[in-house]
């Protein structure tokens, strides 16, 4: 990687110095020559460490300190309270696992189609096909929207009164739907919002990773009489493995932090409460419940470190799952 | 960069009857353009409808069936939502282009900066560094969301854009992103030839990397752009004044007090959309051909 030349100082004339100034400068730039490979590539990748300590370690430590107290805009004092948050969360909360399940559920329900809905979709990209170009721009195109942009598009696709999905169902021949009132509705609901904008992005990446794989292996599989669908079965997948596991830990981080389309599906000042139960309340959107308007500063700290626990965890068991699956075919 | 993965998948063939077979191997079925079409008619019926509703009055857009045809009012609600006080999208916009904007010049600036040093330098500890910088990526802002607020407090920077902005100058990705890049565009012979002429590290890097990471640099930017013309989660915790948001924030404020006025809330996100739009007519080629060569790497 590295090569020696980045060390090498520049091979200086091999006559002696005509003067001692000139052999002075010499030796100053050579000094600086060398100052200059040391310590010039910390200086380059310096930016980042400066603003990561800033801005992101010293409010992490800080989050473990912070969930150890009962620190509050509220408290003239701050008190340590040792576990007690941690145990208020796991042992007397309905609310938190109320929006832990909801976000599990959610995640489930949007990463599942979403990530197989993309294979599919990049498999039929990988043909070959007139218009490719405008295929994949239109399928990419869901990306420039912003998710409160999603959000505010698909609630008034879902609205109870005049939404196109319930214009459908009427179509059918099914009653209207309120959307936001039930648990397993508005779950869908928000899943969908989450997939239509992901669907195509994760297509591109398999796609990608598609177009790496050695076309004389399917040749050879469609000479032995292998049809497309075991094609895609005993070649595509294990071969996309790596970029499985890949996409499904970015989901994992992704689905479980989920916000803005669950808090934007509802109008109005109590939007962050997720439903008139709470029925589509995420671990976030709790989490800022609980900072800004119940001003428990202490608990918030413990619920963003549930929250980081919780993904760093399921991310690895996925990491697990996707290699088994795909190990096995 | 993008035109190694932009092209069709030929296979390799010499022979005519074997090439002959090979294309109907790839060729797509009846079922998959069927899919294909469909699945594009999803992907961009809401930017259709968008638009609809965007240009409809109010009660036209509140009807029973649903209208599928755009109508003549889009100036009218646009003007209606440019001119909303408690929405202040004028200002929304003028805050995004200027934060987005600046973080995009800093993270292509200070990505290709610390992309060669890690790609083409050598230093004591520099793979221990690239592992932290790996690690700052999965960690989501949620986690630290709490001090990093009472920071902004004390720093005074509530409700201003510097306490959307400097956190977000330089991330890992972008590091990544033009290390991965900088490693195979960057000859090293050019590098040497440079040093021999008697060129300082900073000479390299502004004579030599920067002319040959400029494609990278370029997706980079547009990645950075779009990314942070949406972020949401974080403007939303500190830019509770709703007289200095970000567009998004602004969206946010006619969702919470206009709810019932569907035509200007799709006004608003019509304006909150058409930046990136243009950015995606213009540049979509090179955004689709990041977002594949980024996969491909990973």
């Amino acid at each position: 990687m590295s090569l020696p030349i980045d060390t090498a100082a520049p091979p200086g004339p091999s006559r002696p110095p005509a003067t001692p100034a000139a052999h002075r400068r010499r030796q100053t730039g050579r000094t600086l020559n060398r100052l200059d490979l040391r310590y010039t590539p910390y200086v380059f990748v310096l930016p980042f460490f400066v603003i990561f300590a800033i801005f992101g370690v010293y409010p992490i430590v800080y989050t473990f300190w912070i969930a150890l107290t009962d620190r509050s805009p509220l408290n003239a004092t701050i008190s340590f309270v040792g576990l007690d948050n941690f145990v208020e969360l796991l042992t007397n909360d309905p609310q938190f696992w109320n929006a832990v399940t909801n976000t599990f559920g959610m995640f489930v329900l949007s990463t599942v189609p979403q990530l197989l809905l993309a294979l599919l979709l990049a498999n039929a990209l990988n043909r070959r096909i007139r218009g490719q170009m405008f295929f994949r721009l239109a399928i990419a195109m869901p990306i420039i929207t912003s998710t409160a942009v999603v959000a505010l598009i698909f609630s008034m696709i879902y609205a109870r009164e005049f939404g196109l999905v319930n214009w459908l169902l009427d179509l059918v021949g099914i009653d209207p739907i309120d959307w936001r009132a039930g648990r397993f509705a508005s779950w869908f609901a928000i899943s969908t919002m989450v997939d239509w904008r992901w669907i195509g992005y994760n297509a591109l990446i398999y796609l990608a990773a598609m177009q790496s794989i050695n076309k004389d292996v399917y040749e050879a599989a469609a000479l032995d009489g292998a049809s497309r669908r075991r094609q895609f079965w005993s070649i595509t997948i294990p071969q996309l493995r790596p970029t499985i596991i890949f996409t499904l830990i970015i989901s994992t981080i992704g689905g479980l932090q989920l916000f803005t389309e669950p808090l934007m599906f509802t109008s109005g000042a109590g939007a962050i409460a997720g439903g008139s139960e709470g029925q589509f309340q995420t671990i976030t959107m709790y989490l800022l419940d609980v900072m800004n308007q119940r001003f428990r500063w202490g608990y918030a700290g413990a619920v963003a470190l549930m929250l980081f626990l919780l993904i760093a965890v399921f991310s690895f068991i996925n990491y697990l799952l996707a290699r088994r699956i795909s190990s096995d075919k | 960069m993008t035109s190694t993965t932009l092209h069709p998948p030929v296979p390799r063939a010499k022979e005519p009857r074997i090439r002959h077979r090979a294309e109907r191997l790839w060729a797509a079925s009846p079922l998959t353009v069927v899919g294909l079409v469909l699945g594009v008619f999803l992907s961009l019926f809401p930017f259709y409808w968008m638009i609809v509703i965007a240009s409809r009055t109010n009660d036209a857009a509140n009807s029973w069936p649903p209208p599928f045809l755009p109508g003549g009012e889009l100036g009218e609600n646009i003007s209606r939502v440019l001119a909303n006080g408690d929405a202040s999208i004028v200002k929304g916009l003028m805050n995004s282009f200027l934060v987005a904007g600046t973080i995009t010049v800093a993270t292509v600036f200070f990505g290709s900066l610390a992309g060669f040093a890690f790609a083409k330098l050598r230093f004591r500890g520099k793979n221990a560094l690239l592992l932290i910088i790996l690690a700052s990526m999965m960690v989501p802002i949620q986690l630290g969301v709490l001090p990093l607020y009472i920071l902004m407090a004390k720093l005074e920077w509530l409700n201003t854009m510097p306490s959307v902005t400097v956190p977000f100058l330089i991330g890992g990705f972008g590091i990544f992103m033009m290390r991965q890049y900088a490693e195979q565009a960057v000859p090293n012979e050019l590098i040497e030839a440079a040093r021999v002429d008697g060129c300082s590290t900073w000479k390299v890097y502004w004579h030599v990397v920067v002319p040959a990471l400029r494609p990278a640099a370029a997706v980079l930017g547009l990645l950075t752009f779009m990314e942070q013309w949406n972020q949401f989660f974080w403007p939303f915790v500190v830019l509770a004044d709703p007289a200095n948001p970000t567009v998004q924030i602004s969206l946010r404020s006619l969702n919470t007090a206009y709810f019932a006025d569907n035509s200007q809330i799709f006004a608003g996100t019509l304006i909150a959309t058409l930046p990136l739009f243009i950015v995606f007519v213009l540049f979509g080629r090179q955004i689709i051909g990041g977002i594949m060569e980024g996969a491909v790497k990973s």
